[in-house]
């Protein structure tokens, strides 16, 4: 805490925290404003008599309405809960696996191998789609949920493991040590003590890991084609821009529809998520 | 009915040798308590003894089974860790349960030695609760009934009392001892204070460097140290050391330094003339407690003049910082002496718990 007068609780506490949650906060109020006003507002011109971008008398639903009824919003929906659901469920599962394996069983190499890892996650998408491009066609599986579900583990997997491996790494040995005295194998010790124990930081990955895959962009772009099979991020930029109209009004409640779950997700975990994070074990 | 027995133990990690050819017989309801400075190995051979540490060479007994190659959970063994290590996801009942349920007991059986442990430990109205809602000292009791539901062949603790706050050490300490006596199960205790290890164990290991100082009863190392370092390490205050050369004067073999001039007594001389040369170095012990003010029934030959540098009032006795000579010496005399820093007393000691080291081997005379 700042001690001392209160102007300065003002100027180096309350002052910058009040800006930084309006800057947090603004897109996410200009989403919504832009989601209900009716076109007319929206392209009125800047000069005109009655212009006033942050505010609207006459809401409306018909962009909403729009999405659902003049565009496969739904369909899309559907599409990214799954493919972020499952691609979700494998990174977690291999990463608690790995970074279990990578933070508690001595082997050799097992310090560079955690490092290896992580440079994996490093490289960028925006070169990787290439290969991997040329890699869902031989299997056939472009324009399928298959070719994401089988791609976003590329960079969730490593993501997931060095997160775990760091939680696993904060659990006290002992814990895992008094459980095999107590008549546990390795196996049942790492299922019924520090499984449980690593459920802060699963839900942390997890939750992270559901939120990269929900925004995803570049594979879904270059590997889905038809409108039926799109993301919501990629069908909403490729359907609601047209040449260089931008349909702001739809463009702007799909985006706030699209936020929508993910708030959902963080909001129902978040204290767990929380400790998640911090990487407090309380024994 | 179990008895621990290590042979020619060693443990490497990596190059570095940290418990080095341990030797030790520890007998069926023995309480064997391994004491040492931090890094002495004391904490290794526990965990070996566990399975959790692989063994290096040697071999590692429970009753006639050799048990190198057992997995810790086939070892029939209950540990108690110096952070408890009770498993924070589950109530206390949970964590007691939790060994049993892994060995597939029927749960009334489980229930009924719940209810056991938990009335020996005062615990009966803990079971339900998390181990984050118990304090440092009834997590040391779950701890403690979770290792004895189990009921197993050998309890190991590892420092178990070390978290506490000083008073509930002492509490503890004196539960432990009763417990002991009321389960009769082999243990072996790891400890780097003296005061545990001397008030707890029917024996003592003193560990130093890996390599097993002395074993013995409490009083015995007490009283006949190996070494100079099983004396200065038991005891406390610590045992005084004085650098002194040995001369025979009038057929009397008297121990010298700067400011002291102690003639040793008959059966002591006897040994120190066997084993070291006359005019040889060596290190004199004596422990405070066997240092007094000089009387009239005090014979010259173990007075000594000390110029008081610290006086320590403990209320039972008074610690005299001293200085005799060169050395520092620490007297604990009678509570009822007026003394104030810098008077200069005549001191004497107790001949007959002279204590003489060589000073090249460090080991007693």
């Amino acid at each position: 805490m700042i001690e001392g007068a209160v102007w300065r609780k003002w100027v180096f506490y309350n002052i910058p925290l009040i800006l930084f949650v309006f800057v947090l906060l603004f897109p996410f109020y200009w989403m919504i404003i832009t989601t209900f006003r009716p076109d007319g507002e929206l392209y009125r011109p800047w000069n005109a008599a009655n212009y006033n971008p942050f505010w609207t008398n006459n809401p409306t639903i018909e962009h909403i309405l729009y999405l659902f009824e003049e565009t496969n919003f739904g369909r899309w929906m559907v599409n990214t809960m799954f493919i972020a659901a499952v691609s979700t469920l494998i990174s977690l599962f291999c990463g608690v696996l790995a970074g279990y394996a990578l933070a508690r069983l001595n082997f050799p190499y097992a310090g560079s191998l955690g490092t290896v890892i992580f440079v994996t996650y490093l490289v960028p998408q925006t070169l990787l789609f290439i290969p991997l491009a040329e890699i869902i066609r031989n299997f056939q599986l472009g324009d399928t949920p298959w070719s994401l579900i089988l791609t976003y583990p590329t960079f969730l997997i490593p993501f997931c493991t060095w997160l775990m491996m760091g939680y696993f790494k904060a659990i006290p040995k002992e814990l895992e040590e008094c459980a095999r005295i107590d008549g546990a194998s390795r196996w049942k010790a790492m299922l019924y003590i520090v499984i449980p124990v690593a459920v802060p930081g699963i839900l942390s990955s997890g939750i992270i890991a559901f939120t990269l895959s929900w925004n995803e962009f570049i594979y879904a772009l270059v590997f889905l084609s038809s409108p039926d099979e799109k993301t919501v991020p990629v069908g909403v930029t490729s359907e609601l821009i047209r040449g260089d109209v931008f349909f702001w009004g739809p463009l702007m409640a799909g985006a706030l529809l699209g936020s929508i779950p993910v708030a959902i997700v963080y909001s129902f975990f978040v204290e767990h998520y929380v400790s998640g994070l911090t990487g407090s074990v309380k024994g | 009915m179990a008895q621990v027995t290590l042979t020619k133990l060693n443990k490497y990690f990596d190059t570095t040798h940290v418990v080095k050819d341990v030797d030790l017989q520890i007998r069926d309801k023995e309480f064997m308590v391994f004491v040492g400075p931090s890094g002495c190995g004391k904490t290794t051979t526990l965990r070996m003894i566990a399975g959790l540490e692989a063994v290096s060479g040697g071999e590692i007994r429970i009753d006639d089974h050799l048990v190198n190659e057992v997995p810790p959970m086939d070892r029939d063994i209950a540990m108690v860790f110096q952070n408890y290590a009770l498993y924070p996801h589950m109530s206390v009942a949970s964590n007691m349960a939790f060994g049993l349920k892994m060995r597939k007991f029927p749960k009334d059986q489980i229930q009924q030695r719940i209810q056991r442990a938990a009335g020996i430990l005062g615990i009966e109205g803990l079971l339900q609760r998390k181990p984050r809602q118990l304090s440092g000292g009834q997590r040391q009791r779950v701890a403690l009934g979770r290792a004895i539901v189990r009921d197993p062949k050998v309890f190991l603790f590892d420092e178990p009392l070390s978290n506490l706050d000083a008073k509930l050490r002492v509490q503890m300490r004196v539960e432990l001892k009763k417990l002991h006596e009321r389960l009769a199960v082999t243990s072996v205790y790891v400890t780097h204070d003296q005061v545990e290890a001397m008030t707890l164990g029917d024996r003592v290991v003193v560990m130093k460097d890996g390599w097993v100082q002395q074993v013995g009863e409490p009083l015995e190392l007490y009283n006949q140290p190996a070494n100079r370092f099983v004396a200065g390490f038991i005891g406390s205050p610590a045992m005084n050391f004085a650098d002194v050369t040995l001369n025979e004067s009038n057929g009397q073999a008297v121990a010298e330094a700067p400011g002291l001039r102690i003639v040793l007594p008959g059966e002591l001389a006897a040994r120190a003339r066997a084993k070291l040369n006359g005019g040889a170095k060596a290190t004199l012990g004596i422990r405070p407690e066997d240092i007094h003010m000089a009387g009239a029934a005090d014979s010259p030959d173990h007075c000594f003049d000390a110029s008081v540098e610290v006086v320590e009032q403990l209320g039972s006795e008074i610690l005299l910082d001293t200085r005799v000579g060169e050395a520092l010496m620490v007297a604990s005399i009678d509570p009822t002496v007026r003394v104030r820093a810098h008077d200069v007393l005549k001191l004497a000691l107790k001949p007959t718990r002279l204590h003489l080291f060589d000073s090249q081997t460090e080991m007693a005379v």
